[in-house]
């Protein structure tokens, strides 16, 4: 569905990710881990379009589309969508009526009852009627990104740091939505996260460390998660198997 | 009409006429002799029914509890459902209420304040009077519709509005133009707001970009009463000035005002409020959110006066530039004359967050809708003690201005 070839991005004027390749096929979710700063949102922000995410470099192609130098406006309409890592906040804007837009936009039939299932199944009833982010605590945020991402229904699923500064009850509503879009057919999605916590809900195929913006490591889920909490990230930076 | 009257309403003139030159203290003057002095023409309001409805005016007046509409300066009908308010035309009221012009008229606002005051004793000659009866609720909204429509005419309405002990009344006033040509309103409120007493004022204005418009408002609020007035206006126009002043006079008294500002194409707006906060405990809120856009200038004032002990007042502003001829400016003043008070004020301009408008598009919306709703949402300004017809219409008048920006 995604392939990622040679990727080189720039982010005001700075070179972030070099040389990053890889694909991701349908079905398929990956882990990406990686210490902070290492390039993770960038590589998101760059695949979604992000205009301040400049591509010097190398090609994205998606569903053998080059899509390197689309829009994201076009992205975005070819189905592939990414949770913000910081979403900003949106005065004056409800969140229900951004639900509600999405929805409507992709051609929902109820959208009533389609808002009514997505608070209940990520417990947002009572932000409905309040301004995005605004005031919302760490977890509240988080969900209202992951409920916004699965109401625009994406087949590529970019997921930043969707774990990050949540309590284990946020973690597990997160996890159960996330793995509910991800069980819909021909769906492919690349999570982010550098502390894994998001791998006890999901199962990964593949998960991979980038370090310095470039892919150090390719392995077994189980075996990455395991290896990070036991040695840090460093272990991977002097393993330097690096992209096998 | 008896003698006090009578002398009262002709030393009222002629302070008026000294006045008649006088410059206002803010707005680009005018020249009134430009403009024509003259009672108007009569016009089929059916004719306006959607324009009407812009505004906030219902023609059927259904679901309002009374219902006033002048054209020009010619009252046309007054109609009210219920007994526990009166609501009479000006003129009428001179006739037949000799109390209340002798207690209310030009008793806010001083007829000499500027030329634009003086010409409404002079050319004017109508508004409308409502009064609330003690104790009176009316939680259905009183409207008053005030439309100016012959060329180069001054529209010059007198308006009084007394909300007696313990009442509640909400009233919106829409004004708007049926004119492409030139036309001047100078409109004058004067709003008394008794003991734990609620009045709402909800102000919408739909000129056109030839008029000028000078609004002179004032209130006096007695103890434990509120006043909420909220103002939007939402087309071009030539200019605009006005500085509303409230006196908080009674112990525990509040005001809040908030202001909904629209600058497009070559508008001028010179907008604020004054609370004057001289009982104790008493509070004031004035809120503003500005959107220029083409080379609009706008000017956002708010002014608190601090008189009493333990009074609190706070200013916020804010505005938004959407294009590089445009110009906001905040001129936030705060007066302290006692030491245990708290005012504070705080504003803020800028532009679209870039930031916001990748967001909403990552999500699927066009540049163009993601910046409308950034638009809309910025004009969503706390809407207080409104009934829910009310605030609905305000939110349909804001989607509409926020779809022509």
């Amino acid at each position: 569905m995604l392939r990622v070839e040679n990727l080189t991005v720039k982010v005001k004027g700075k070179t972030i990710l070099r040389n990053v390749s890889f694909e991701l096929d349908k079905g398929e979710n990956i882990l990406l881990m990686g210490p902070n700063a290492s390039g993770k949102t960038s590589l998101v922000q760059a695949i979604l379009g992000n205009p301040n995410y400049k591509i010097i470099e190398g090609k994205i192609y998606f569903e053998d589309k080059d899509i390197t130098h689309l829009p994201m406006e076009e992205r975005v309409k070819l189905g592939i969508s990414a949770s913000f890592q910081f979403p900003p906040k949106l005065k004056g804007i409800k969140l229900r009526k951004i639900v509600e837009e999405i929805l409507k936009r992709r051609g929902a039939i109820n959208v009533e009852q389609e808002i009514e299932r997505l608070s209940n199944l990520l417990r947002m009833n009572y932000l409905l009627d309040r301004d995005l982010n605004v005031g919302f605590s760490g977890g509240e945020v988080r969900r209202a990104e992951l409920m916004l991402l699965i109401a625009q229904n994406p087949k590529l699923i970019l997921i930043d740091e969707i774990d990050s500064g949540v309590d284990v009850e946020n973690i597990a509503v997160i996890g159960k939505a996330l793995n509910e879009i991800l069980s819909k057919q021909n769906r492919a999605s690349l999570v982010v996260s550098h502390t894994g916590f998001i791998a006890r809900y999901i199962k990964f195929n593949r998960a991979c460390v980038l370090v310095n913006g470039k892919i150090m490591c390719w392995g077994e889920p189980s075996i990455i998660l395991k290896t990070i909490l036991e040695h840090g990230f460093d272990k991977c930076i002097k393993c330097k198997r690096g992209g096998t | 009409m008896k003698e006090e009257l009578e002398k009262q309403l002709e030393k009222i003139k002629r302070k008026a006429k000294h006045a008649l030159s006088k410059k206002a203290a803010y707005g680009p003057d005018i020249d009134l002799t430009l403009y024509i002095k003259s009672r108007g023409e009569a016009v089929k309001l059916e004719d306006y029914e959607e324009k009407l409805m812009n505004v906030g005016i219902e023609l059927s007046s259904k679901s309002r509890a009374a219902s006033y509409f002048q054209v020009d300066n010619i009252a046309l009908n007054t109609y009210s459902s219920t007994d526990e308010i009166e609501l009479t035309s000006l003129s009428t009221a001179i006739r037949e209420n000799e109390d209340l012009i002798l207690n209310y008229y030009w008793k806010a606002v001083p007829v000499d304040l500027d030329k634009y005051t003086a010409i409404a004793e002079l050319a004017g000659g109508e508004g409308y009077v409502i009064v609330a009866h003690k104790d009176a609720r009316i939680k259905r909204p009183i409207q008053t519709c005030l439309l100016l429509h012959k060329p180069k005419l001054i529209q010059a309405p007198h308006n009084i509005i007394v909300a007696e002990e313990n009442s509640e009344i909400h009233i919106v006033t829409g004004c708007l133009t049926s004119l492409g040509a030139e036309g001047l309103h100078a409109g004058v409120t004067e709003i008394y707001v008794k003991k734990n007493a609620t009045v709402t004022y909800t102000m919408i204005h739909n000129w056109s970009r030839k008029i000028h418009v000078r609004p002179r408002t004032a209130a006096i609020v007695e103890n434990g009463g509120k006043l909420i007035l909220h103002y939007i206006n939402m087309s071009p126009i030539a200019s605009l000035q006005s500085y509303p002043k409230i006196e908080l006079i009674g112990a525990e008294s509040k005001a809040y005002t908030s202001s909904i500002l629209i600058g497009r194409e070559s508008s001028l707006l010179d907008l604020g409020s004054c609370i004057i906060l001289s009982g104790e405990r008493t509070s004031g809120e004035v809120v503003s959110r500005i959107i220029a856009t083409d080379s609009s200038k706008v000017i956002s004032r708010a002014k608190l006066v601090g008189e009493a002990r333990n009074v609190k007042g706070h200013i916020e502003c804010s505005g938004l530039l959407l294009t590089n001829k445009a110009k906001i400016t905040t001129i936030p003043e705060l007066e302290a004359k006692v030491s245990e008070l708290q005012l504070t004020h705080e504003a803020a301009v800028g532009r679209i967050s870039e930031e916001e408008v990748i967001y909403l598009m990552a999500r699927g919306f066009t540049r163009r809708e993601a910046e409308s709703m950034i638009v809309r949402g910025f004009m969503e300004v706390s809407i207080k003690d409104l009934p829910n017809s009310l605030i609905k219409r305000i939110q349909k008048v804001l989607d509409l201005v926020a779809e022509k920006l």
